[in-house]
């Protein structure tokens, strides 16, 4: 049954059903009340579980490594300058395999200081060696959330379940939270094999020697590489038991004549298919949604782009000094197709700025051009910022009020 | 018969520990307790006490998918009086569109043209703060207004919000909160706006 739940609420009950052992986690904004709400599940007896309180996010996923590594089911959650501070020990969780689960609540890094959403965090431990799944909507998250288990026990690989702070963490919405007993069917008691245990002792962790690094990171790679087949078949699988799938790798939809593609990440995703349906003016559109961008399905992304003239690749983060981060990994990834599309590389939304349904339209008008333009931060508002800060691209000064009054 | 036949947006303003962001839940759980598509989230800004806080809520038929916030609703909820000098409170609002405002002065005080609701003739006061200190003992006055509005859109029944209610508060606070709907109901005329609700 739909219930009516703030998506944090809900990423919280989800937790729950998938029975982790130990939890620790560091409060900040928009994390807090996916946490708030475990603490109150366990103080309730609803959750059973170890729930530890530190003293900063470094500590929170220092903890979880130690108790996954000991072969505890564990969780944790955290954003922003959280995901910068825990950032060292990510790479070390992923690097020696420790399968483990947590969300990070989307949201902008500073300075500027923002507390709103975007997507800079995740991408800045892109290359951690995690798997990363977005979410469009808090139904994907809470099923992305009990896949995740799933994924990261059997790939032992640790899986970010990216989900858009505020947009989505702060929105109540109707949501089916799984029975305990679908949950307890799809996701078996958690057996590390490679467990610590004091009857047969083990190091982790320890130096590895020129002689023995690179095979580390080729094995590394090659397990997220093959963690795509465990991907679609988590998703298949949870579709079987509850009839929702989350889009395995990546979904598109839309008409099969379209030469128009926008591929997203996370939540923005439901306003532009919305807004497909209210300017039906427009050229036939295909939207993609990316769900795994790591690792990231080359294949399935060349399949979804046959037949396109066009691709938008829409981001909530970038690279300074390059661009776009998503973009340019869409480049390569499609080089060489027979014919590859243009790909035309926009950001939209960075600090939570708001995203209105033209959006939508802005963007079909700004692919109607000779070549594609140099990246774009597609509702910046030029006039808001000193002449001499405005950059040489200043193409893209056209109506922007319209879009970004926030 | 409650119905709703194209999408309704409400936007609600009030300070921080209104409670601006229950009121959106609340409204938004009744509608869903009703079989009805819905959404509500905050536009936080500091998250302080006093400080202008904006909530949103669509309510639909169908599922609702997109994510941006409200720019143009069908009607206004203001928690506090103040507000009402801040010229962009109306921005955006449908023309029709109908403004629930808690003051304890009398509707025909905000449709001089002074204001900034601009002579607009669909205001209705609530003397939401006073009913609140009355029945709850405290000056919270967002339930108050959530039961004058399905009073007066007849959007929900009354019996949504009481669910939605019990789903969030117990006991006492309960009690009390049921009583005050119940009597802000009767001080106000019913169906007013249905005609915005069903256009």
């Amino acid at each position: 049954m739909r219930k009516a739940l703030e998506g944090s609420q809900a990423i919280a009950q989800t937790v729950a059903l998938c029975r982790p052992q130990v939890v620790a986690a560091y409060p900040i904004t928009p994390q807090t009340h996916i946490v708030e709400n475990i603490a109150k599940l366990v103080a309730n007896g609803k959750m059973d579980c170890e729930l530890v309180s530190v003293e900063s996010e470094f500590s929170a996923a220092s903890l979880v490594l130690g108790a996954a590594s000991a072969g505890s089911r564990t969780y944790t959650a955290s954003a922003s300058q959280g995901i910068l501070l825990m950032s060292e020990v990510l790479y070390n969780i992923a690097g020696l395999r420790v399968p483990m689960v947590m969300t990070c609540a989307n949201r902008a890094i500073s300075a500027p200081l923002s507390i709103w959403n975007d997507q800079q965090d995740s991408m800045a431990v892109r290359d951690a060696g995690w798997i990363q799944l977005y979410c469009a909507d808090n139904q994907e998250a809470v099923d992305t959330t009990i896949q995740a288990y799933r994924i990261a026990e059997a790939t032992e690989l640790p899986v970010m379940v990216c989900m858009d702070g505020f947009t989505l963490t702060h929105t109540l919405e109707p949501i089916e939270i799984p029975e305990q007993e679908l949950v307890d069917a799809y996701l078996p008691a958690f057996e590390f094999k490679r467990a610590l245990n004091s009857a047969n002792p083990i190091s982790i962790g320890t130096l590895v020697s020129p002689d023995h690094y690179p095979e580390a990171r080729h094995s590394h790679h090659h397990a997220l590489l093959d963690a795509l087949d465990e991907i679609t078949a988590a998703d298949k699988d949870w579709e079987n038991l509850s009839s929702r799938s989350t889009g395995g790798l990546l979904s598109a939809d839309g008409p099969e004549n379209a030469r128009i593609g926008i591929l997203t990440l996370g939540s923005i995703y439901g306003t532009l298919s919305e807004a497909r349906d209210e300017y039906d003016d427009l050229p036939a559109t295909k939207l993609i949604k990316l769900r795994a961008y790591r690792p990231f399905p080359v294949d399935a992304l060349r399949i979804a782009c046959e037949g396109l003239t066009d691709l938008i690749v829409l981001e909530r983060a970038l690279s300074p000094g390059f661009g776009g981060i998503v973009s340019s990994e869409v480049h390569a990834a499609l080089a060489g197709m027979s014919t590859t599309p243009r790909i035309h590389s926009f950001a939209v939304g960075l600090g939570g700025r708001d995203i209105p349904l033209e959006i939508y339209r802005k963007l079909h008008q700004q692919i109607d051009v000779a070549e594609p333009r140099p990246f774009t931060i597609i509702d910046v508002a030029l006039d808001r910022l000193p002449v001499e800060d405005r950059g040489n691209n200043r193409v893209a000064v056209t109506d922007n009020h319209e879009v970004s009054d926030a | 018969m409650y119905g709703i036949m194209t999408m309704i947006e409400v936007r609600i303003h009030g300070r921080g520990g209104q409670g601006n962001v229950v009121a959106a839940y609340l409204l938004a759980t009744s509608a869903i307790n009703e079989g009805w598509h819905a959404q509500a989230f905050p536009a936080f800004g500091a998250e302080r006490r006093g400080a202008p806080v904006i909530a949103f809520v669509r309510i639909n038929h169908e599922p609702i998918k997109r994510r941006c916030q409200v720019a143009a609703p069908d009607f206004l909820i203001i928690q506090d009086e103040a507000l009402m000098n801040i010229p962009s409170i109306t921005d955006g609002l449908k023309p029709g569109g109908s403004i629930l405002l808690n003051a304890s002065k009398n509707s025909e005080h905000y449709n001089d043209g002074n204001t900034a609701s601009n002579g607009n003739k669909n205001l209705i006061t609530l003397p939401a703060t006073q009913l609140a200190q009355q029945y709850l003992g405290r000056p919270v006055p967002n339930t108050a207004l959530l039961s004058a509005f399905l009073r007066l859109t007849d959007l929900l029944p009354q019996s949504s919000l009481i669910q939605s209610l019990e789903e969030r508060f117990k006991g006492d606070l309960l009690d009390k909160n049921i009583a005050l709907i119940k009597a802000t109901a009767e001080s106000i005329p019913n169906q007013l706006w249905k005609e915005t609700t069903n256009a």
